[in-house]
């Protein structure tokens, strides 16, 4: 099992996860974040003073996914969400060591 | 000839409406007595006149005054919310509902500080500088129009019209001390404040006698027509030694502070322009062609100042933003405050972009070469644009629009008086004087008695919690 970490541009949020959803994932985590990686945001001026604001909205999106969909998954995510503009965000992969599901306390994979 | 011509139009009219009069008041009489007749006839028609001349008073009393009630509600929809929310906006969501919280705590203070003693002192007696008791506790003040203002209007109208006034005028200062005053410290100073400013500055303006005023024997005849110097210049003036003797907020500049919601502050801004036209139009005390004139002026002078103000942004940093449009007309209704009532629809347009112009450089260049703190920009709007505002009034004030000083007298500049304007200068000068020396007393007063300042600790952690135990958005919740 591996988790995918994938932080996007909100705009592209609706293409990923309909591509992701495509492919046979079932389900998602959604957070609203704030960050900035290269970008370093944007400035703003309000009555003449100009702020500096670094910290962008971004959109997480984490799935955990058994090991053959992983691939498949970083895919889609990669090609909806690439616009080829410096802010389009990342991915990160780490595994996975137990997933429980809280209804029925399945273990493993099934969990998923 | 041409009196003998009125004459005997008159006397044909009286019979005309005789006719009618006697054959309803008496048709089974006949006629005993031919002078008999004619008597009870002419009584009849006095009678008859008497009772027109009430109906048409009547008449236009209620309709001045079914205004006049209007514009006393759209004033106070200014403070709130209208004002309430252009700088609830702008402050940050930590301090929402404590600057909220002033512009309504003003609207009961100052109601109850005018009932006890207020309108008394702005508009008893005839003194040069200040009222006098005579109306305390509204003694007097009913439904009976007051002979010396607004003769047409029940004296409670009146009264709780210019109330209005006295409200918003604190009010603004508030943008000047946001995020850092204590809620106690606000009461006390905006209670001193104001008797030892507006209530004089009110009298000298408008009050019968007043140095200032233009129509019932002032020393120097002030035109302002709304409140310019009234309103705008002192607490301009008052805000910017507020923020001065207050200091700077923790963190500032250095820290960004933008506003936290600009649709807010749109929403108010909308509000008080619509609100204006009760202070601008309602000023002229009656529903006729001046108030008409005045209500026009209000809205092109904001016009123009939005536009002023959205060009000097666009050339400078090559963008308008929403809070420079909604910042310029609040700009061009302050400058057209004094001016509403004397000028016609083209000089309104001019001191509209003149303001949008001036008020944006005093708000983006002024404040930032000297440095001072002032929140919301009380003075760099309502200071600056109210001064500018009153000096283009003697400018512009047109004679045909309104003849304050006589048929056929000049009024202002243009007109060939240019007198007005060196009186619009001792106005703006005695304004700024009272509001300068007044307010720092008073900061001494509540300084060495309830402080000013909420502790840095406060202030970080936010008003509306410190303050008020309480926060503007529990959206989670």
């Amino acid at each position: 099992m591996m988790k995918i970490e994938a932080i996007i541009q909100p705009s592209r949020f609706e293409s990923v996860k309909d591509a992701l959803l495509e492919i046979g994932v079932e389900g998602m985590t959604v957070t609203e974040v704030r960050g900035h990686g290269r970008q370093k945001g944007h400035t703003e001026v309000y009555r003449g003073r100009e702020y500096t604001v670094d910290l962008l909205p971004k959109v997480k999106l984490e799935v955990v996914l058994p090991d053959q969909l992983v691939n498949r998954a970083v895919d889609a995510i990669l090609k909806s969400a690439k616009t080829g503009k410096i802010g389009d965000g990342k991915i990160f992969l780490s595994r996975v060591e137990e997933a429980i599901r809280i209804r029925n306390e399945e273990r493993g994979e099934s969990a998923l | 000839m041409k009196r003998m011509g009125i004459v005997c139009c008159s006397v044909l009219t009286l019979m005309l409406l005789a006719v009618p009069l006697l054959a309803q008041q008496s048709p089974a009489t006949a006629t005993p007595s031919a002078s008999a007749s004619s008597s009870a006839a002419s009584q009849a028609v006095t009678d008859k006149l008497n009772q027109l001349e009430q109906k048409v008073n009547a008449a236009q009393s209620s309709a001045d005054n079914a205004w006049m009630l209007v514009s006393a509600a759209l004033v106070l929809m200014m403070t709130g919310p209208g004002l309430a929310l252009f700088y609830g906006g702008l402050v940050r969501q930590k301090n929402v509902l404590a600057i909220m919280m002033q512009s309504f705590a003003l609207m009961a203070l100052i109601t109850v500080l005018w009932a006890l003693v207020g309108y008394s002192l702005c508009f008893g007696g005839n003194g040069p500088f200040i009222g006098n008791f005579h109306m305390a506790l509204l003694r007097g003040v009913g439904a009976l129009p007051n002979a010396d203002y607004a003769g047409t209007l029940p004296q409670s109208t009146f009264m709780v019209y210019q109330l209005m006034f006295a409200i918003i005028t604190p009010a603004l200062i508030t943008g000047a001390t946001a995020e850092r005053m204590k809620f106690s410290a606000t009461l006390l100073f905006m209670t001193l404040w104001f008797f030892v400013v507006y209530a004089p500055m009110a009298h000298m303006v408008w009050g019968k006698g007043g140095i200032l005023n233009a129509s019932l024997g002032g020393r120097f005849p002030t035109l302002d027509f709304a409140g310019g110097t009234v309103v705008h210049v002192t607490s301009g003036v008052s805000a910017l030694v507020c923020a001065l003797y207050l200091g700077k907020r923790v963190g500032y500049p250095k820290q960004p502070m933008p506003p936290h919601s600009l649709v807010l502050s749109f929403t108010g801004a909308c509000l008080l322009w619509v609100g204006w036209f009760g202070f601008n139009a309602g000023s002229a005390l009656a529903s006729n062609g001046l108030a008409s004139s005045a209500f026009v002026a209000t809205h092109f002078g904001a016009a123009a100042a939005a536009i002023g103000w959205c060009v000097a942004e666009w050339f400078k940093n090559g963008r308008p933003s929403a809070l420079g449009a909604i910042s310029g007309a609040v700009a061009g209704l302050v400058a057209i405050t004094p001016a509403a009532g004397f000028v016609g629809p083209m000089p309104a347009l001019a001191i509209g972009f003149i303001a949008g112009l001036f008020c944006f450089w005093m708000v983006t260049k002024f404040k930032s070469i000297f440095g001072y703190d002032d929140a919301l920009d009380a003075f760099g709007v309502h200071g600056a644009g109210g001064t500018i505002g009153a000096i283009l009034t003697g400018v512009f004030a047109q004679t045909f629009i309104n003849p304050i000083f006589g048929d056929g007298k000049a009024v202002g500049g243009l007109d060939g008086h240019w007198s007005q304007v060196a009186n619009q200068l001792i106005a703006v000068v005695i304004a700024w004087l009272l509001a300068l020396v007044g307010t720092i007393v008073i900061l001494k007063i509540v300084d060495v008695t309830v402080g000013l300042r909420v502790s840095e600790e406060q202030e970080v952690e936010g008003l509306d919690i410190t303050l008020h135990g309480e926060e503007g958005y529990n959206l989670e919740g």
